[in-house]
């Protein structure tokens, strides 16, 4: 019982952090471009030193 | 963005690039870009197929298209970067995160409930699931609440009806038991229903946004505006809200008409193809009435506005339009059809379960409990999945093969067609002008040579077709010099001393070009606007899935008859638009499921009026935008190839119905018998809802 008093709060702390998690990314045009994020990792980048791409 | 540009030398323009579609077109537009002078930054958005692009003012929109152009991408320029498309998905995701959380969070201490734990701790544990649980299901189910709420104002009743009352009612009820500190508490079971259901909704949301932004990508600018030629003779650039009829355009070849008017000066020929179908350009001279959305193809005219904006022959179309659209909007979904049935039996049932136990004997409290376990139990879960899992698994598939679906109703209109209209130019044609292929091969290599590195000097459409063509036959440019383009006339070089010239020829009696090479005698190449490949075999294909075909076309009737032999179909010519939608109308009064497939704008009534239609990702504004489908590659293919996706998609839909009526069969007699708990209610919805899902995943395949 003791035990279940401890574990509860934290549980439901990580939680409620991941749910805050997907609230800010929410608010920060992270689900703008899905398509286009899934593609990005593919672009080199040392192709031509070029950075900002 | 319009209030700044004179304050900031950065300005900001967002440009539409429809041909981006993997990581090596962002990374391949993105550095075209920046590797220009006065371009700072350039952001891709694949999922919208546009780029975002922060510049000075050295360059502006033209050059950016003109940098894509180098790059090997086709752009255009989108009128408002400040405003953000609107997106269905985005109000939906919130809830949905909520939900999921809750129910994870409540499901993990019901499990302890379930596994036995007692007295103490079973009473802390219901008031911390009620702590998660009442907050998250006012915010996570306030979408199907206001639905429900609207619909029962108007009197009707919808699927979420039946859903806001058993989450509402299980909320309240497991509320209670916590207060009294009973054995069963519900509030899992009411998450879990908001999660699954929510979950359905965004799949739904999240398909009508990806074609949605599919098809604004491919949408043309039409004219937004004209120069306008003031007393003193200068020209002034107006956008078209501003024209007034009285004021005298400056049309320059390729360009686009922004009004209806007459012109005064100067003679050109006209493509009407938007307004009429017509495929070949109409001559107009002074004195003749040209009309808005139509293509000066030829020489610059003056043109005085007879009517602009609201009046004319365009906006007419739209408002032709709007009517058809709201007719349309009359269409009841599969999903509502069965709420209809549903949720009236559901009601009935638990009312008289309760009804049932108080005769035989029982407290009503006990009557109670049950009546609300036959409601949570037939809370339709499954149902609820059961139609928009199919359609986005279906349109995703159909994705992946160029077929857009605008929206998930459409699968279900389409499945039921059994007549089908077929415009004539673009739709069965390919809508652009193509050189004759006996031609080409009886040129020499060196009068090939000479007509690609002619073509290539000149934006005329024939001249590009040309260079097209040639380019794909291997062909290599020869060297000019001299090389100059006469508008209206051809364009004019020497080539190892002799003058060579690609023009038009004197006697237009088809579509052609005359190639002079100086040597030989002169070549005619003709051009002709050719039938759209696997024509006849997807004609053929529809025929034998029980959809009766025709022509419908706004084009001249020896044209039309032409395309007709080839296909082998009936053909109705010379309709106006108002014609083609009072067809379409005439043949939905006799009972007949009307598929329209068209491109133009004249076809915009007719697609809004049938019950499903399909253009082509070459079709115009109105045409994107008033289909159901849009298919993008050239071949026809496309249309059996849907409407065989549609009927197995609708196959599919209901034998999730029958899924979940199987479901009910056997859960139901066990909540009216007062047999449910709330661990057997979380096990039979899981399972019916995983059953849908997975028979809906059958369709991923469907598109081939």
């Amino acid at each position: 019982m003791n035990g279940v008093l401890v574990l509860l709060p934290i549980a439901l702390l990580l939680g409620a952090i991941g749910l805050a998690a997907f609230f800010w990314a929410l608010r920060n045009n992270q689900f703008d471009d899905p398509d286009g994020a899934a593609a990005r990792i593919l672009i080199d980048e040392d192709e031509d030193g070029d950075g900002r791409a | 963005m319009t209030a700044l540009p004179d304050l900031s030398p950065e300005r900001t323009s967002v440009l539409a690039v429809p041909g981006m579609h993997c990581a090596g077109c962002m990374s391949k537009v993105e550095r075209g870009l920046l590797a220009h002078e006065g371009v700072l930054t350039a952001r891709v958005n694949l999922s919208s197929r546009m780029v975002t692009v922060t510049h000075d003012e050295r360059v502006d929109e033209g050059d950016l298209t003109a940098f894509l152009a180098d790059a090997g991408f086709e752009a255009q320029p989108r009128r408002s970067p400040a405003q953000k498309p609107y997106s269905a998905v985005k109000p939906l995701l919130a809830p949905l995160a909520v939900a999921a959380f809750a129910a994870m969070n409540v499901m993990l201490l019901s499990v302890s409930v379930w596994s036995g734990a007692e007295g103490s701790t079973r009473e802390l544990f219901h008031w911390i699931s009620a702590l998660i649980a009442l907050p998250a299901i006012g915010f996570a189910g306030r979408p199907f609440f206001k639905s429900a709420w609207s619909a029962l104002k108007k009197g009707r009743t919808n699927m979420d009806v039946p859903i806001s009352l058993g989450v509402l009612i299980a909320s309240a009820l497991s509320l209670y038991e916590t207060w009294v500190g009973g054995a069963h508490a519900w509030f899992d079971g009411a998450l879990m229903l908001l999660t699954f259901l929510l979950a359905g909704r965004v799949l739904d949301a999240m398909m009508r946004d990806r074609a949605r932004s599919g098809v604004e990508a491919l949408v043309n600018q039409v004219a937004k505006g004209a120069q306008v030629l003031g007393s003193d003779g200068a020209c002034k650039y107006l956008a078209a809200e501003d024209l007034r009829p009285g004021m005298v355009m400056r049309v320059a070849a390729g360009e686009r008409m922004a009004a209806d008017g007459t012109i005064v000066r100067g003679k050109s020929r006209f493509d009407q193809s938007l307004l009429t179908g017509e495929s070949q350009p109409v001559p107009l001279v002074e004195g003749e009435h040209a009309l808005a959305g139509t293509l000066n193809v030829e020489a610059p005219v003056d043109v005085r506005v007879s009517g602009a904006g609201r009046d004319t022959t365009l906006a007419e179309i739209a408002r032709l339009m709007e009517a058809s659209t709201q007719d349309r909007s009359r269409y009841v979904r599969i999903a509502d059809r069965a709420a209809r049935y549903y949720a009236p039996a559901v009601h009935s049932l638990a009312l008289l379960t309760v009804v049932g136990w108080l005769v035989a004997g029982a407290s009503l409290y006990e009557a109670l409990v049950i009546g609300v376990a036959v409601l949570i139990i037939t809370c339709p879960c499954a149902l609820g999945l059961a139609v928009p899992v199919a359609q986005v698994v279906a349109s995703g598939a159909l994705m992946r093969t160029g077929i857009m679906v605008k929206d998930g109703s459409a699968f279900e209109r389409l499945a039921s067609v059994d007549r089908a209209l077929l415009d004539k130019t673009g739709t069965l044609t390919l809508g652009r002008p193509v050189p004759d292929e006996a031609a080409l091969s009886a040129l020499t290599d060196s009068d090939a040579a000479i007509a690609l590195a002619l073509a290539s000097h000149s934006r005329h459409p024939l001249s590009r077709a040309l260079d097209k063509a040639l380019v794909g036959k291997g062909v290599k440019a020869a060297v000019l010099h001299d090389v100059r383009e006469v508008a209206g006339e051809g364009v004019f070089a020497v080539y190892e001393g002799r003058k060579v010239a690609l023009r038009r020829p004197d006697s237009a009696g088809t579509t052609a070009v005359l190639l002079q090479t100086g040597e030989g005698a002169d070549r005619l190449i003709p051009f002709a606007d050719s039938l759209r490949p696997d024509a006849r075999e997807a004609v053929a294909a529809l025929d034998k899935a029980g959809v009766e075909c025709s022509i419908l076309s706004g084009d001249r009737p020896e044209a039309v008859a032409q395309i007709a032999r080839d296909t082998g179909l009936m053909a109705n010519a010379n309709a106006r638009p108002d014609d083609k939608q009072a067809l379409v109308a005439r043949l939905r009064a006799s009972g007949r499921k009307v598929l329209m497939v068209g491109d133009g704008l004249n076809d915009g009534p007719a697609l809004a009026a049938a019950d499903a239609s399909i253009a082509p990702g070459s079709a115009s504004d109105v045409g994107l935008q008033a289909a159901d489908f849009v298919f993008v590659q050239d071949s026809l293919d496309a249309l059996p190839r849907t409407l065989r996706a549609a009927r197995r998609t609708m196959r599919v839909v209901k034998q999730n119905f029958g899924l979940a009526i199987i479901y009910n069969i056997f859960a139901v007699p066990l909540a009216i018998a007062g047999l449910v708990t709330p661990l057997i209610a979380a096990i039979a919805m899981s399972a019916s809802s995983l059953l849908v899902v997975a028979n809906s995943l059958r369709l991923a395949r469907v598109a081939r």
